[in-house]
């Protein structure tokens, strides 16, 4: 169910800064940044510790607000929208998947993917069957009933995805998503993500330095210091 | 999903709910009890109100406010007549367990016999009428209590009742078997007396015949006829009971109506200075006095209504002081809960702060956090109260069977001491209500709390 079908990118970048206050001193995170990220791929946001890729991702995502500049996603100018919108956009074609899981402990794994589905108001009978096929999906139909406590690290990974996924959104969004778990569950799990990203056509941005991830990625932009140093795919700006 | 989010939240620490739980149950338990304490109280006053005075009076216009000061002045013409009238009314009539016309006079009362007298407050009951009177129990407060002997007899009217106090006074004491009195000091200086013996009553009739019947101690009653000339009338005490406040205990005497009367008019024509009207329900008053109004005024009658709480003033005023207990005592309750709930929701938002940040993300409003939180408040209230109220109906149950007795305020003798568990369906709805709103209240400000958080600050929380 990836909403747009806009020939544009998924994201564009206009000279996009972010600076925090930090007890008084301005830190400047991202540095009047100018990209586009092209739909429905891989892209991996690169670069090393405190280099301002969470940043960028948090102002993908609509998490953020931009300080100066202009952000668009999914093709709406999401700066010129107040918080209810954005929350709502959010809801309607943003996933996200956290480098900690973020599972609702106090849901069960059924219940957990369910939940997006309930907060764009989807019939209790498509719910149902949608949330059935994307645990069917990520092989964890038998664990429906547990609660995360009772999932492994992996599993753990595999019901956020498929949380994320649920809803058909245009963009998932990941930070590390794989730091967390041993290098053969990481595997597995980019694999799954690689499956789901062909089958819902839907567009991947990672934040990263697992080296195993960026060599799936279609896209890698690389940042610095809040800059952008290097892009390789089809991204950049045309 | 939003409940079952909020329960399960509920049941994640459990310790720490149980503890709020508990905290709201107890408050729960000190309203219901207190409250049904108050209602007991409040029903006592009324019971025993109404038994004295019943629920309405009726009095010629003016007695109320200036008729103690001379009542012969003030007395009901065709009392018979209006009874028949409000007794026949097919309003009134069916909700009526007596209509009876009372007289209420002043004078001395004396013991020759040792030479004390004492001035006196009376009433005059129909004697059958004052049993049945005495006997209203409609919220069953009084159980099967043992009426004492009445006092007053249809079969001889100048048998009365007189208070402890006054007859301690009197020196009555020994006659009357009163344990309570202390010694009576002899005084320095006796005085002589005017004549050799007790003086003899102005009998209403001088040519009956002097009665043979035991009759207990004499005392001779002097007060002032409608006409202003001095009479005096013989009470034979047949016990004496105590009042609740001692001005009182030391004035009273209660004697037959056609006594009050004769004392009262003399030869003159009989009146009485009230009608009292016991209805079988409180909950009929304000009709009934509403309907006594328009009868009278169809009429031409020049009287007027009085209730039980206007005559009886103590009735209001401890209504009122129990009333304002119980709600300060609500009010620590509330702040209690309010406190506990506030305290136990802000642990829960720092606790949960990643899972905010999370939901808030997915696509959850500012206001969707909030409602969850309060949600979980009010939760956590409504269980905490359903535990306090049915907790407190049963402990109010277990009370009420140890037959506990206490002295009330205006009161001379003990009376069970209970809570009220039956008719208090409105109490138990508000307090309930009450606990779960503080509890709904006070989840807002941590609820707010958390609706405001960055969605990246609180994804950054570990």
């Amino acid at each position: 169910m990836a909403t747009q079908g806009a020939k544009g990118p998924v994201v564009r970048f206009e000279n996009v800064g972010k600076v925090y206050d930090d007890e008084g001193l301005g830190v400047a995170a991202v540095k009047g940044v100018t990209f586009d990220i092209p739909r429905e791929r891989f892209a991996m946001i690169v670069g090393p510790s405190g280099s301002g890729k969470t940043t960028l991702l948090n102002l993908i995502g609509c998490i953020d607000t931009p300080t100066t500049g202009r952000l668009e996603v999914c093709g709406e100018d999401v700066g010129a929208l107040g918080d209810d919108a954005l929350t709502d956009f959010r809801s309607r074609n943003i996933a996200f998947v956290f480098q900690g899981f973020n599972l609702l402990p106090v849901l069960t794994a059924y219940e957990n993917v369910e939940y997006p589905l309930l907060l764009i108001g989807q019939s209790a009978s498509e719910r149902r069957g949608r949330t059935l096929a994307m645990l069917e999906s990520v092989g964890l139909a038998d664990q429906r009933d547990h609660r995360p406590n009772q999932l492994s690290g992996g599993q753990k990974q595999r019901v956020a995805v498929a949380r994320a996924l649920v809803k058909g959104p245009a963009l998932v969004l990941a930070d590390e998503p794989t730091a967390n778990l041993d290098s053969r569950t990481g595997a597995e799990l980019i694999a799954l993500m690689r499956t789901v990203q062909a089958e819902h056509k839907a567009s991947f941005v990672f934040s990263t330095h697992d080296p195993q991830l960026i060599s799936h990625a279609d896209d890698t932009f690389v940042i610095r210091d809040g800059a952008l140093v290097s892009h390789s795919g089809e991204g950049g700006r045309p | 999903m939003i409940l079952k989010i909020a329960f399960r939240n509920i049941l994640r620490n459990g310790r720490r709910s149980v503890m709020t739980l508990l905290a709201i149950a107890v408050s729960g338990i000190a309203i219901v009890l207190f409250g049904e304490f108050i209602a007991f109280v409040r029903v006592s006053l009324e019971t025993n109100a109404v038994e004295n005075v019943g629920h309405l009076t009726v009095f010629k216009r003016g007695y109320f406010d200036y008729g103690a000061g001379n009542p012969g002045a003030f007395g009901i013409d065709d009392y018979q007549g209006v009874i028949r009238t409000i007794a026949q009314d097919p309003v009134i009539g069916p909700t009526l367990n007596v209509v009876t016309p009372t007289i209420s006079l002043s004078g001395i009362a004396g013991n020759f016999a040792i030479d004390a007298s004492k001035t006196f407050l009376g009433t005059g009951y129909v004697p059958r009428d004052r049993e049945k009177l005495r006997r209203w129990d409609a919220h069953g407060v009084t159980g099967r209590r043992v009426l004492p002997d009445p006092g007053l007899s249809d079969e001889d009217e100048s048998r009365g009742v007189v208070g402890v106090g006054l007859a301690r006074v009197l020196g009555l004491c020994q006659a009357l078997h009163i344990a309570s009195c202390p010694p009576r000091p002899q005084p320095a200086v006796r005085t002589v007396s005017t004549s050799a013996g007790a003086p003899p009553s102005i009998a209403l009739d001088p040519e009956a015949e002097p009665d043979a019947r035991p009759r207990g101690p004499r005392l001779d009653l002097l007060a002032a006829t409608a006409s202003g000339a001095p009479n005096v009338m013989s009470l034979y005490v047949a016990r004496a009971e105590p009042q609740g406040a001692r001005e009182l205990d030391e004035n009273v005497v209660l004697m037959s109506f056609s006594l009050a009367q004769q004392l009262l008019y003399g030869r003159g024509e009989k009146k009485a200075t009230a009608i009292l009207l016991q209805l079988r329900r409180t909950e009929d008053l304000a009709r009934v006095r509403a309907r006594l109004g328009s009868l009278f005024a169809e009429r031409h009658l020049d009287l007027e209504v009085r209730d039980f709480a206007e005559r009886e003033p103590f009735y209001r005023q401890a209504v009122g002081m129990f009333g304002a207990i119980f709600l300060f005592i609500s009010l620590i309750m509330g702040v209690i809960v309010l406190f506990t709930v506030v305290n136990t929701m802000g642990m829960s938002v720092a606790e949960r702060t990643s899972e905010i940040g999370t939901v808030r993300a997915m696509g959850v409003r500012r206001g969707g956090v909030r409602r969850l939180f309060v949600v979980e408040g009010a939760m956590l209230g409504a269980f905490g109260a359903t535990l306090g109220v049915l907790s407190g109906q049963l402990l109010a149950v277990l009370f009420n069977r140890t037959g506990a007795t206490w002295t009330p305020p205006g009161q001379a003798a003990p009376v069970p001491l209970a809570v009220l568990t039956s008719g208090v369906n409105g109490l138990l709805v508000l307090g309930w209500v009450g606990l779960v709103v503080m509890a709904t209240v006070a989840a807002v400000v941590p609820a707010n709390r958390a609706a405001r958080l960055q969605v990246v600050d609180a994804l950054r929380h570990v």
